[in-house]
């Protein structure tokens, strides 16, 4: 900045860490929450420090989380991070593969009907979810993917934002390279794989920590389709878990569960933010 | 843009191609279809037999007080929650732009809540602003102010308003710290010899030179507010009280799941998908991409 | 090793014709040179011969074999890019190894014919090294390695200099001619840079909208330039042209002013049966010489003049300061006043005139 008076890059460090202190209170709460007993919790005003419950908390989270209900079986918080583990993982490999393929068909290929399958992807934008939330069930059910990890994944892999990134992608690396891979003796595949393939790599990977968040974070699909108790994401599971009509929520596994739920998308984000912001702003282009 | 050096190959592009076409059609366009013709028809009670009653069903939405009070909340909603989530990371994003070492510590320190899923948000603040043991209303009830969003309909609105908006921060910070620091330093510096103080040269210089990534975030911000934000209100009030926060996307999922009003819910999706094509519209015509058709 | 023969060679896109018809036969071993302005269509002929461009008519035979309908890959060429097309993940190792990996060598074969390239092309330091941590120079062996590895029976060179810096060409350029003559192998090379085709080629193909203008060594192009435009494009600074007319006895050329000037034998034989027609002369800046006043053929209004050091370009108008616009290039350091008018020579045995209309030598 241009002034460089003292008290105002003061001012300035004070501004942005109250800023960083109102977006992680939240956070802090529930994780104090998380390590009292219920007694404690309940009580009003709550607890501001960490309590001694922490261990006990987690490992009961983990292991029962959700109790048995009319007809169903407990399902502990492990379980449930292990189900969105698999969704997030499907879903980003399985979006990532299927656009890989279908923008490298697009742009080194011509064919008829190219670009109605252009625009076809492209509608899919237009497209989520939350507007054709009962036919799609309806196909689901036809299908018999409900209550299945295929139900969970496969409908939500369709990607038009990750077609068009590794189309701008493609369509960035020079033709010269085609070229001296045809004269090496390369056919399309073999292309693919041994130039764009590793070309693309740290496209893949940024596209793949948005991906493995939007997966896990997921929330309406996995309610519509999943009624096995077996079957729910931690992000449904704490939902479940505060559905207790009259009694009181066990408020201290719940936070326990939704810090559990929070750590591996927050830890990706945190670890890889280089690829994070690089993908978040290459999906936007 | 086009490649100028192609392959060829009788299937090999149709096989290439055929996963992602498949899933589309099946699950997006398909019921895209379905939806729409949906909304044409009546089923009667039993769900025995359908009839196709023209544009009845959409009639009968625009009449029903209740969807034209649920459009007005979604309003309010997405414009508060796009208000209060541009305004605060604007404000942070020009603070950080000012720290001229720490600016990237700063987003370390203010990115992770974007990983966080909705309703998982909408859990930590409902802890928060718990009438009985939350913090917020404890200190509320010290200045005589009696929270209860599970009563009021205002303060179930800002409830999720901010819960909404929390989660949405880090994403704006990101290209308001981005976008503030693609200015070429010596534009501000040429400001401050023509004798422009800070305030001046911010709203002189820096925000006209961030117009469009401001217009660009409004876009995302409503995109979300109108559709991610599904899981917020169905964890934190489920549309309550007494339909305070029934925002569109919650209304046509309450509809069509749990009442199961077929064609009423089909009408209103397809209202959905008429506001996403314009917001997708928008995106694609008034803001400069970098894609090219 | 092997010839390339190009048969009435046609390319169009659509209705747009880009090459007329090109017939040309490459001798086993031999470097031709194809040079012409950009968007002469020198490039697409090259990559006809690769391969990489479908051949619109006529035909392309690589040794006895006729390749129209084949892949870059069958045809036994080796091609080096203008910009290098290097793989950029790839090791310098591996930009080489990565055809014969495909043509399925065993290992050791691929790590002999590697490290016999690295070698020649003393690239041996570098082979664990990313193109992106090479310089241009570096880059640009390695692309020339990528081609020597494969063994090919044809070389093909698509404006491989034209990316690195001037000192650097030149030094390329002794090198390109120094390996194309110990490997022997035929070779095929675009560019648009006439020093480069003439130090190059054994033969030049001179190339202009896609028509052959001319096809001949180096000095036959310099001295009997077939065409006006050869004329214009081989030498440099280029050749000074003149719109005049024979006089009636066609032993002499009319020059503004009224001046004749008198033609060698040669020219005027072939030019006597046809008195007063009119011609293009042209004559290069260095078969001019500046001569005591005696001996002058004609003026030069000097208006500027570069000192190059070896030699001295002077610019300047025949005749007065309206006159048509002439460079004369003397040795050694000449420093004549702007203004100052000097007495000129033109060798009666280096003036070329061509056919105004056609533009053909006459």
């Amino acid at each position: 900045m241009v002034e460089s008076r003292r008290w105002l890059i003061w001012l300035t460090h004070g501004i942005l860490l109250l800023g960083v202190a109102v977006v992680a209170f939240p956070i802090y709460v529930t994780f104090v929450a998380s390590t009292h007993s219920l007694q404690d919790v309940v009580q009003s005003p709550m607890p501001v420090l960490p309590g001694g419950e922490l261990v006990a908390n987690y490992l009961q989270a983990l292991a029962e989380g959700l109790g048995e209900g009319a007809g169903t079986q407990s399902i502990g918080a492990g379980r449930m991070m292990l189900n969105s583990l698999v969704m997030a993982l499907g879903i980003a490999f399985g979006k990532i593969a299927i656009s890989i393929i279908a923008a490298f068909a697009i742009v080194y290929f011509r064919f008829p009907f190219r670009m109605a399958a252009f625009w076809l992807i492209f509608f899919t934008l237009m497209l989520p979810v939350e507007v054709r939330i009962l036919p799609t069930y309806q196909v689901v059910a036809d299908l018999g993917m409900l209550d299945s990890y295929a139900g969970l994944t496969i409908p939500l892999i369709a990607s038009a934002t990750a077609t068009f990134m590794f189309r701008q992608v493609f369509l960035a690396v020079p033709d010269e390279l085609t070229e001296a891979a045809r004269i090496d003796g390369a056919g399309p595949l073999r292309f693919f794989w041994d130039v764009l393939l590793p070309l693309s790599r740290t496209n893949i990977a940024a596209l793949f920590v948005i991906l493995f968040i939007y997966g896990w974070n997921q929330y309406l699909w996995p309610l519509l389709i999943t009624t096995d108790q077996s079957l729910l994401t931690i992000v449904i599971g704490i939902n479940r878990m505060l559905e207790v009509g009259d009694d009181q929520a066990e408020w201290q596994i719940v936070m326990a569960t939704t810090m559990l739920a929070m750590i591996p998308p927050i830890l990706v984000v945190v670890a890889m933010q280089k690829l994070f912001v690089k993908g978040l702003v290459e999906t936007e282009k | 843009m086009e490649k100028r050096v192609v392959f060829k190959h009788p299937v090999l592009p149709y096989l290439l191609l055929a996963p992602q076409i498949v899933i589309t059609l099946v699950f997006f366009i398909w019921p895209a279809m379905q939806a729409m013709k949906q909304s044409l028809m009546v089923e009667d009670a039993f769900g025995l037999s359908s009839e196709f009653v023209w544009f009845d069903n959409f009639v009968v939405l625009f009449e029903d007080p209740l969807y034209l009070e649920s459009l007005w909340i979604t309003a309010v909603f997405s414009v508060s929650v796009a208000a209060l989530a541009l305004s605060g990371a604007l404000y942070l994003a020009v603070q950080a732009d000012r720290v001229i070492n720490g600016a990237l510590v700063y987003r370390t320190l203010l990115i992770w809540p974007y990983a966080i899923a909705p309703a998982v948000a909408g859990v930590l603040w409902l802890l928060l602003f718990n009438p009985t043991l939350g913090v917020l209303p404890y200190l509320m009830r010290g200045i005589g102010l009696d929270w209860n969003h599970h009563v009021n309909g205002d303060q179930a609105m800002a409830l999720v308003v901010i819960a909404a908006a929390w989660k949405q921060l880090p994403y704006n910070f990101l290209f308001f710290l981005a976008g503030m620091q693609a200015i070429p330093r010596s534009l501000i510096e040429a400001a401050a010899i023509d004798g422009a103080g800070p305030m001046r040269r911010f709203w002189t210089v820096v925000f006209p030179l961030l117009t469009p990534t401001t217009f660009f975030l409004l876009v995302i911000n409503v995109v979300y507010a109108f559709f991610d934000t599904f899981g917020i209100i169905h964890a934190v009030t489920s549309g309550g009280p007494a339909g305070a926060t029934n925002i569109l996307v919650y209304k046509v999922f309450n509809d069509g799941f749990i009442g199961l009003d077929l064609g009423g819910s089909a009408a209103q999706s397809v209202v959905l998908m008429g506001i996403v094509i314009t917001l997708t519209v928008i995106q694609f015509r008034y803001i400069e991409r970098k894609v090219h058709y | 090793m092997a010839k390339v023969s190009l048969r009435s060679v046609r390319k169009s896109y659509g209705a747009t014709k880009v090459i007329h018809g090109v017939d040309c036969e490459i001798a086993d071993g031999e470097f031709l040179v194809v040079v012409g302005p950009s968007g002469c269509g020198k490039s697409t002929l090259l990559r006809m011969v690769a391969g990489l461009e479908s051949i619109t008519e006529g035909e392309i035979a690589i040794g006895e074999r006729v390749v129209n309908a084949l892949e870059p890959a069958e045809r036994d060429i080796a091609m080096v890019f203008q910009n290098y097309a290097l793989y950029p993940h790839m090791s310098v190792f591996d930009n080489m190894a990565y055809g014969l990996k495909i043509r399925r060598l065993s290992k050791d074969e691929i790590r002999r014919r590697v490290e016999e390239a690295a070698g020649i092309l003393e690239l041996g330091a570098l082979l664990d090294r990313k193109p992106r941590q090479l310089s241009g120079g570096q880059r640009q062996r390695v692309a020339m390695g990528r081609a020597i590895v494969r063994e090919p029976s044809v070389f093909l060179f698509d404006e491989p200099l034209s990316n690195l810096d001037a000192k650097l060409r030149v030094q390329m350029r002794v090198e390109i001619k120094r390996l194309q003559e110990r490997l022997g192998i035929t070779s095929l090379y675009v560019t648009h840079d006439q020093v480069e085709a003439m130090t190059l080629g054994h033969r030049l193909l001179v190339l202009s909208e896609g028509v052959v203008e001319q096809l001949g060594a180096p000095i036959e192009l310099y001295e009997k330039p077939a065409t006006r435009f050869v004329a214009g494009f081989i030498g440099s600074p280029s050749m000074n042209f003149l719109e005049t007319k024979l006089t009636d006895d066609g032993r002499h050329v009319v020059l503004p002013g009224g001046d004749t000037l008198a033609l060698d034998g040669a020219a005027a034989a072939a030019n006597g049966t046809s008195p007063g027609r009119p011609v293009t002369l042209g004559i290069r800046p260095e078969h001019l010489e500046i001569v005591e006043e005696s001996r002058a053929s004609a003026h030069l209004t000097v208006e500027l003049v570069e000192q190059l050091g070896a030699d001295s370009l002077i610019h300047g108008r025949l005749g007065d300061e309206s006159g048509p616009a002439m460079t004369v290039r003397l040795q050694g350091i000449h420093a004549p006043g702007s203004g100052e008018s000097l007495p000129l020579l033109a060798m009666p045995a280096h003036i070329h005139l061509f056919d105004p209309e056609s533009g053909v030598r006459v």
